[in-house]
């Protein structure tokens, strides 16, 4: 099928990648189909609306750089998305790059869990209060080099 | 908006499933007991509005074209090196 994407115009994809968000996402709760597609730089995503061609969110694996990141949610929100089993889950978080782009940042407080089995996804909210909206990605890779150097691990 | 004064122990029902009740005063602090059904979410509405926020902030941000960072790119080799020697 062929979609219209914010980053890359008409593309080509495959229905395998459509992703259904049946709530939505915080603040764009009316749109509900999107595309996970690989973004050209690594290693981010971008989920691409269905619905808005100029609705497209910067996604990023949280572990990457927070190996010690845990999704701490309410148990409602996984049934809710039909899902069963921890190795069925994509955890990503959204990332919001500012003009200084080496300040970009990621929400570790709001997770987009996405059920790749039946390609449900969801935005939730943690329960944890330790985890922000506003994670300095590049602050948080540095601090883990430092960490590994140290170690030696 | 509705408005309505209640003291410690008495309480409120929304719709017949959600019940708020007083548990407690201390100064200017107020805490609530919250009943309802597991498909209701409760949240804080600092932390609820501040996700909307941030997710608004991140689709005007979205440049098209995300910067390839020197730090990112030694994450992403370390990573595919660790799936290698994972496999």
């Amino acid at each position: 099928m062929q979609i219209q994407t914010k980053p890359y115009g008409l593309i080509d994809a495959d229905e395998r990648q459509v992703i259904r968000f049946p709530f939505g996402i915080l603040g764009f709760e009316n749109l509900k189909r999107y595309v996970l597609i690989d973004a050209k730089e690594q290693p981010f995503y971008w989920l691409q609306s269905l619905e808005v061609p100029e609705i497209a969110f910067i996604l990023i694996n949280p572990y990457l750089f927070r190996p010690d990141y845990s999704v701490e949610v309410d148990h409602a929100d996984l049934e809710e998305i039909n899902l069963e089993r921890p190795e069925d889950a994509l955890i990503f978080a959204i990332v919001t790059i500012p003009d200084n782009q080496a300040r970009m940042t990621a929400n570790l407080q709001g997770p987009i869990i996405v059920n790749r089995k039946d390609h449900i996804g969801r935005q939730s909210i943690s329960t944890n209060s330790a985890w922000k909206t506003k994670h300095y990605i590049l602050e948080e890779l540095s601090s883990l080099g430092k960490v590994n150097a140290h170690t030696g691990a | 908006m509705l408005i309505l004064a209640r003291k410690v122990n008495e309480s409120i029902i929304i719709g017949d499933q959600v019940e708020v009740s007083i548990i407690d005063i201390k100064g200017d602090q107020v805490k609530l007991g919250i009943k309802a059904p597991a498909n209701v979410k409760v949240y804080r509405m600092e932390i609820y509005k501040a996700i909307q926020e941030e997710n608004k902030a991140a689709v005007m941000a979205a440049p098209a074209k995300i910067p390839e960072l020197e730090a990112l790119k030694k994450l992403t080799a370390a990573r595919d090196a660790q799936e290698k020697t994972d496999s």
